[in-house]
């Protein structure tokens, strides 16, 4: 770890160098370690020790950037350097506000030593028990455990400073036995808050009870989804509609749907960067603390998240929802809600299922993309568990199927709130916390093989 | 940087490595975005590090580092064995490459003009004039224009013996506009979508594009979308435009063919494949019009290079002969292990075919699409067209969506047209078509000749855990597919 003094040490010294405009550094620093497995064995295992340095300079409002994986202090002078000639270059960027003013940042404690000291033979223990079990079962596992520990910064020459030092943990699998398949996956910041034995149990028993499954016709059908899918569902609606950037151009499922109640009344969303119950980052990429948002309230949609460019554009304060900005691809992105929460409701899982009666209850789904923003239509495939529930009780696995839904549309008909919450990595600096969700009405547009 | 090469596989050596390599890779990017007539951002980024990859005790190992210091070569190289070491704990059978590889040499990609030699002065200009040509076309809500270069320099070694240096240089463009209106959005790109098209070849290839004089036809398309009929709900016949039958070739047959996947190391993220081993040489995969080969030769493609990760010489290989499966895509593990489970075969390699590819020097290299080209036919698509009673011309893709066995896909493209009497008449808005992979590549009766034949690279290519982009390139022309189901927006 190279810790806050040293951080604060390189990141000061080297704007105090500029002697240009505006200079704002983003350091991203880490040191991860990944298990893989597959076929019951080891196969991959890898360490990587990184830092990313992203300087972004406005001469006036002309901006440049340049990104560097060398933490020397003349690399720092060099990179601003760069980034200052491609400024000078840039025709100016008229809504560009300046980089933001330093506001007070709470820290969020998110550090756990025990994961940022777990070594290989701890995570080759633990998967080794993993494998023993899908063994014991007669069934095949594969999956990753993951341990990182990373360091954040932002510093400006306006004052801003921030430094968040975090841990991540991450396991998932996948058990294959046969003709099924089951699936378990959970992350947290506490290496002893994953409970990979219990993970991988999950999946043995979802793999046993998949076997043989029969196939069910496309078609529209009441489902219960596992938390796996719905974070498929909330990170969809995050990603093409819950940043400022795709409302303003128009192209968001919440234009003209603000303040109306189209969701149903048990569904509440925010977005919470520095909640400990997920994996927090208490600023966002220009140092503007995180605030927590509500994107949904009770089914009605309260509005984006913004970070200083887009929050301008309207006159108000950024919610601090910046991705990092010196890579022009993620401009396109504007805002994002990476810290979501699906608020749980009171059912348990018996409950969830004899309140879906009859219809199909599913894992996580699969390879889902985008086919028409406005309503937030997806479409993708179920994967590893899908059964079909007759008189509350799950009757018997059926083959995956593809459906085609309005994201929107589904959750118009959400009927009843899980009361158990999983936190899934979203691969994107944070997490999401999400409970599983029924809804009415679900379309299937075809079937596999399998 | 050969003394930290020298030091690293020295390390390892002593601390027991039957087997190592090791990579340093140093990567130069630049990237500029045009949106709605401001430059959003230069983008410019170095980054380099090396890994060292072992094999003790019969497991693998790997660990990497930014600093480019002898101290950390040596920690990098122990903790490489370290965690060899102890993915030996869980371990069923030991590593097995097969024969030593010992290659030698140095590859660059040849380009006519470097493009970290043309200023940024003129590309901004070139993407400004093609966004603003877009945005003279009345009803576009907003643009964008981007470029990309990236240089690649990398240099790998091997207790083996292998020395091989290597200059990857790629450079892609794109421009796309956007139209919305009544809840209805639609998107035209050029000259593929996702951003841009790209190839390792030089600013050459970026002024062949000529996105200034495309700009105008595509903010038209994308207006005109708003108000076209929507596409029908039909099982009817599809002409595929060529990118779109390359991204088709990449979701289908690139990644199924992979053998790592189908071996069952992927199962957790990328999925598996249905394409067994028990199907290689007799499995009808497609029509006797499809002929897909897997080149890492041919010039241009961002699957070329002179030698993959591993050192393995880049090679051109059958993957679909006449419609029947022929071939996989292996490193040196998997095909030892094709060749122990299958025996001597016209159809199983001796050594790896060379598709071992990292992301950079913080990834191992794993089994990615080098070129996965469609041969080319023999129509022009005039003449397909004209030879089409009744079908749907769709083109660009928009969305993708494919089983983890690389069964049942559903793609979306940007436009389509209706087909009828061997005409291409009204335009059709939200295309999508679906099927399932051997079904629709054995209804191909038609695919279009060599002036049709682009190589297109797709730079987006995700795999592995932890991720990796490969940058993949698929030589296709327009194709005719038969009894294709086809609906709209549902």
């Amino acid at each position: 770890m190279l810790g806050e003094r040293r951080v604060a040490e390189l990141l000061k010294g080297a704007l105090a160098q500029a002697r240009i405009g505006e200079v704002e550094i983003v350091l991203l620093a880490g040191h991860e370690a990944l298990t893989r497995f597959a076929n019951n064995t080891i196969h991959q295992n890898v360490a990587e020790t990184n830092v990313e340095v992203a300087v972004r300079v406005a001469v006036g409002k002309r901006l440049g950037s340049a990104v560097t994986n060398r933490l020397s202090p003349e690399a720092l002078v060099q990179t601003i350097a760069q980034a200052e000639a491609s400024a000078r270059l840039a025709p100016e960027t008229p809504d560009f506000p300046g980089f933001p003013a330093p506001q007070p940042t709470e820290p969020v404690f998110a550090f756990d030593e025990a994961a940022a000291g777990a070594t290989p033979e701890d995570r080759a223990r633990l998967v080794g028990e993993a494998i023993r079990l899908a063994e014991e079962a007669g069934a095949v596992a594969s999956g990753a455990l993951s341990t990182a520990v990373e360091e954040v910064a932002v510093a400006n020459s306006k004052g801003v400073f921030c430094y968040h030092a975090g841990t991540r943990v991450r396991f998932r699998t996948v058990v294959h036995r046969e003709d099924g398949s089951g699936y378990a996956e959970r992350s947290a910041w506490r290496w002893d808050a994953l409970h990979v034995p219990s993970l991988a149990r999950s999946a043995v028993d979802r793999a046993l009870r998949a076997q043989h499954p029969r196939e069910v016709p496309p078609g529209v059908y009441p489902v219960l989804l596992d938390p796996y899918a719905v974070q498929d569902v909330v990170t969809w609606l995050g990603y093409a509609g819950a940043g400022a950037l795709a409302v303003q151009e128009g192209r968001s499922w919440m234009n003209d749907r603000i303040g109306t109640k189209v969701l149903s009344d048990l569904l509440t969303l925010w977005d919470d960067g520095r909640d400990p119950a997920g994996i927090p980052l208490p600023f966002d990429f220009e140092g503007v603390p995180r605030q927590r948002v509500v994107i949904v309230d009770r089914g009605v949609p309260r509005g984006p998240v913004y970070d200083t460019v887009t929050a301008a554009r309207e006159g108000k304060p950024s919610t601090g929802h910046a991705l990092p900005k010196a890579w022009p691809e993620a401009v396109s992105l504007g805002p994002l809600p990476t810290h979501l929460f699906l608020a749980p409701g009171d059912a348990t899982p018996e409950d969830l299922l004899r309140a879906l009666g009859e219809g199909l209850y599913i894992t996580r789904f699969w390879y889902t993309r985008l086919v028409h923003p406005r309503d937030c239509v997806v479409t993708g495939m179920t994967r590893d568990g899908v059964f079909w529930v007759e008189g509350g009780e799950i009757a018997y696995p059926v083959r995956n199927l593809r459906f085609t839904q309005g994201y929107v549309q589904a959750l118009a008909g959400a009927k009843q709130v899980g009361n158990e919450t999983y936190l899934l990595s979203n691969g994107r600096f944070g997490a999401d916390r999400v409970p599983a969700l029924l809804c009415e009405a679900f379309t299937f547009t075809g079937v596999t093989e399998y | 940087m050969d003394e930290l090469i020298a030091r690293a596989l020295n390390v390892v050596q002593l601390r027991g490595a039957s087997y190592a390599d090791v990579r340093v890779v140093e990567t130069t990017r630049q990237s500029l975005l045009v949106r709605n007539g401001t430059v959003q951002g230069i983008g410019q980024s170095e980054d380099v590090g090396f890994g060292v990859r072992v094999v003790v005790d019969g497991a693998w190992g790997f660990a990497s580092s930014h600093r480019m210091e002898l101290e950390e070569a040596e920690r990098v190289a122990d903790l490489a064995v370290r965690i060899a070491r102890a993915s030996a704990l869980v371990k069923r059978e030991d590593v097995d490459l097969g024969p030593p590889v010992v290659q030698r040499g140095t590859y660059r990609t040849p380009v006519e003009i470097d493009p970290f030699t043309v200023s940024l002065e003129a590309k901004l200009e070139l993407l400004l004039r093609a966004d603003a040509e877009m945005r003279r076309v009345r009803g576009v809500t907003s643009t964008e224009a981007e470029m990309v270069f990236i240089r690649q320099r990398k240099t790998f070694a091997s207790t083996e013996g292998s020395w091989i240096t290597q200059e990857i240089l790629e450079s892609g463009c794109g421009i796309e506009a956007t139209a919305v209106r009544d809840g209805e959005v639609q998107r035209r790109s050029y000259p593929n979508s996702v951003g841009r098209h790209q190839q390792t070849r030089g600013y050459e290839f970026i002024l062949e594009q000529d996105l200034v004089a495309h700009a105008p036809r595509i903010a038209e398309e994308a207006v005109a979308l708003l108000s076209a009929d929507p596409c029908p709900d039909a099982v009817t016949t599809v002409i595929l435009g060529g990118s779109q039958v390359a991204l088709q070739i990449h979701e289908s047959c690139g990644h199924a063919i992979e053998l790592d996947r189908v071996f069952g190391t992927e199962a957790a993220y990328a999925g598996t494949s249905f394409l067994t081993p028990d199907r290689l040489g007799r499995f009808r995969y497609g029509s006797e019009v499809v002929n897909i080969v897997a080149d890492a030769t041919i010039p241009g493609g961002l699957g070329t290079f002179g030698w993959d990760d591993e050192g393995v010489p880049a090679q051109r290989v059958d993957i679909v002969r006449e419609g029947i499966f022929v071939g996989y895509l292996t490193d040196r593990q998997t095909a030892r292990r094709l060749w122990r489970l299958l025996g001597p075969s016209p159809y199983v390699p001796v050594e790896s075919n060379g598709a071992a590819r990292a992301m950079s020097w913080n990834r191992i290299p794993l089994i990615r699409m080098t070129n996965i080209n469609l041969l080319p036919g023999t129509w022009r698509l005039e003449d397909l067209i004209a030879d089409t009673d009744e079908g749907i011309f769709m083109d660009t893709n928009r969305s993708w969506s494919i089983d983890d066995r690389r069964l049942n896909f559903q793609f979306g493209c940007e436009i389509a047209w209706e087909i009828k009497r061997g005409k291409r008449t009204r335009l059709l808005r939200n295309p999508i078509y679906t099927g399932i992979t051997p079904e629709f590549w054995r209804s191909c009766d038609a695919v279009c000749g060599e002036e049709h034949w682009v190589l297109w690279g797709t730079p987006n290519c995700g795999k592995g855990e932890p991720g990796q982009i490969a940058h993949t390139g698929h030589g296709a022309s327009p194709a005719r597919f038969r009894n294709v189901r086809v609906f709209g927006k549902r």
